[in-house]
């Protein structure tokens, strides 16, 4: 191990992988005898865009869902950062710990059903976390939130409460809300599954942005085959519990190596 | 007998000190009702080993007896363990404490009702629990309930009149006071009966505004 007095390298030395931002060893899901994720070993890179796709059922989102400890494993180590988030041998009983609450968060995620606070101004509900998480003042919370709201195309509607906006707006509001925490891993739960055909692009839009502008490592279940070929540095094909494939969006989409990827994108590309 | 419309008149400030003692009863009854009720919905929400159990079957066991026999012991039965207070005082926490039991239902169909993305989307902003109850969940479940809690309040202020029979002088107690002691019921208990219309009447009409006004947002 490096001691901790000697500089920190810019960049990674050619040659060697960076250590993963996420990382899942082992780990498994079930709900009763319906084996969700069965032994997943998966790493993320920092700051790489990974897109997940496969069919409903394949487990996909219960990766995303075991990282913002909305859902524990029924066995395995899951790492964050190099932090421990989990750490589950099979038929013990979890508790949420300290370490477990540190870790997670450093994790925002973007729901597909948007889970605003609609009882909360758009503003109350971006600066909420950071002011009674993050211990920010109020100036300053909402100083940079009105930067996040504007950042997403909301500067005029700060005032407005969830129900008096649209459904695209709700969603780049969550998304101005995740960002708000600073968080090193985004994850994005099928964010446009339930918006109108016509909201879509306004918040792909702002996802698209983020993908380009940031370094942070996003992590995105989603149906946009297009949206995932376009914005991921990698994407990974889910089915029955186990990743298929991975590989770049042009390998995936272009050229897949797997029966089941294959007859996945035939389907779901034809219309 | 015939109605006496001098005795009727002659008979009504007394009737309203009485009823006053019912209004406060009911303001007092449903505060403690409110707040206890609130209390219990939560502990049995968050689950904690014995503690959660043991308001559950409290709960239970309080819905589960009649108003006028928890009033009959706590008012004759309590006081041979050194626990006394006066009528007022009594009949406050009696009906107060049974409301509650039924306050902690509505409150947790309140909770129930929240939907369940509200509590993860909390969880991802890695807020307290504490802060999640008071500014997230209790805002929306609390909301949806009002009207029902108005409901309990206005049948606490019926019901409050179980509490003559442990000697508190609220609006039926002073009803039948007059009687005995005028041998005449008719105009007591008509006014009575009135004064308690007179009171619930508006009130359940207001009720019935507020469940217009705080129907569900989602």
């Amino acid at each position: 191990m490096r001691p901790s007095t000697e500089p920190q390298p810019l960049s990674t030395p050619v040659g060697l992988a960076p250590d993963p931002i996420v990382r899942f060893q082992n780990v498994s899901k079930n709900w009763g005898s319906n084996q969700v994720l069965k032994s997943l070993n998966f790493e993320v890179a920092p700051g790489e865009k990974v897109s997940i796709i496969g069919p409903s059922g394949s487990g996909k989102t219960t990766i995303l869902r075991i990282l913002m400890t909305l859902e524990t494993p029924s066995e395995g180590l899951v790492k964050v950062d190099g932090d421990v988030l989990w750490d589950v041998t099979a038929g013990q009983k979890v508790r949420e710990t300290k370490q477990m609450r540190e870790t997670r968060r450093k994790i925002g995620m973007v729901f597909q059903q948007f889970n605003l606070f609609p009882h909360m101004t758009a503003m109350e509900n971006v600066i909420e976390a950071p002011i009674h998480v993050l211990g920010m003042n109020k100036a300053e919370a909402k100083e940079r939130a009105a930067e996040l709201l504007n950042l997403v195309g909301l500067g005029k509607h700060m005032n407005h409460t969830p129900p008096q906006m649209s459904g695209g707006q709700q969603q780049r509001v969550a998304i101005a809300r995740a960002l708000a925490m600073r968080p090193r891993v985004l994850l994005f739960d099928e964010p446009t599954s339930a918006l109108d055909p016509e909201l879509i692009g306004e918040v792909l839009n702002v996802i698209r942005n983020l993908a380009h502008t940031t370094d942070m490592t996003m992590l995105m279940v989603t149906h946009e085959m297009r949206f995932a070929e376009e914005i991921s540095d990698r994407v990974v094909m889910f089915d029955n519990g186990a990743a298929v494939e991975s590989g770049p969006p042009a390998q995936i989409f272009k050229d897949p190596q797997q029966e089941r990827t294959r007859t996945f994108l035939r389907a779901v590309l034809q219309h | 007998m015939i109605w006496d419309n001098n005795f009727a008149v002659s008979v009504i400030p007394l009737l309203l000190e009485g009823l006053w003692v019912t209004v406060k009863i009911t303001l007092l009854g449903t505060l403690l009702a409110a707040v206890l009720g609130l209390f219990f919905a939560i502990l049995r929400r968050l689950a904690i080993p014995v503690l959660s159990p043991v308001v559950s079957f409290f709960v239970v066991f309080v819905r589960g007896t009649p108003l006028l026999v928890q009033a009959y012991c706590a008012f004759f039965v309590l006081p041979a363990y050194g626990l006394s207070f006066d009528a007022f005082t009594t009949g406050v926490v009696v009906i107060g404490v049974n409301y509650s039991a039924y306050m902690a239902e509505v409150y947790r169909s309140g909770i129930q009702g929240v939907p369940k993305g509200q509590w993860e989307a909390a969880t991802a902003l890695s807020l307290p629990g504490s802060r999640t109850w008071s500014r997230i969940i209790l805002p929306q479940a609390i909301r949806t309930v009002v009207p029902m809690l108005g409901n309990y309040l206005i049948q606490m202020f019926k019901d409050s009149a179980v509490l003559s029979a442990i000697t508190v002088v609220e609006l039926m107690a002073t009803a039948q006071a007059i009687g005995s002691s005028s041998f005449r019921y008719l105009e007591p208990l008509t006014l009575a009966a009135l004064l308690f219309l007179a009171i619930s009447y508006p009130a359940s009409r207001l009720v019935n505004r507020l469940e217009r006004r705080y129907a569900p947002q989602h």
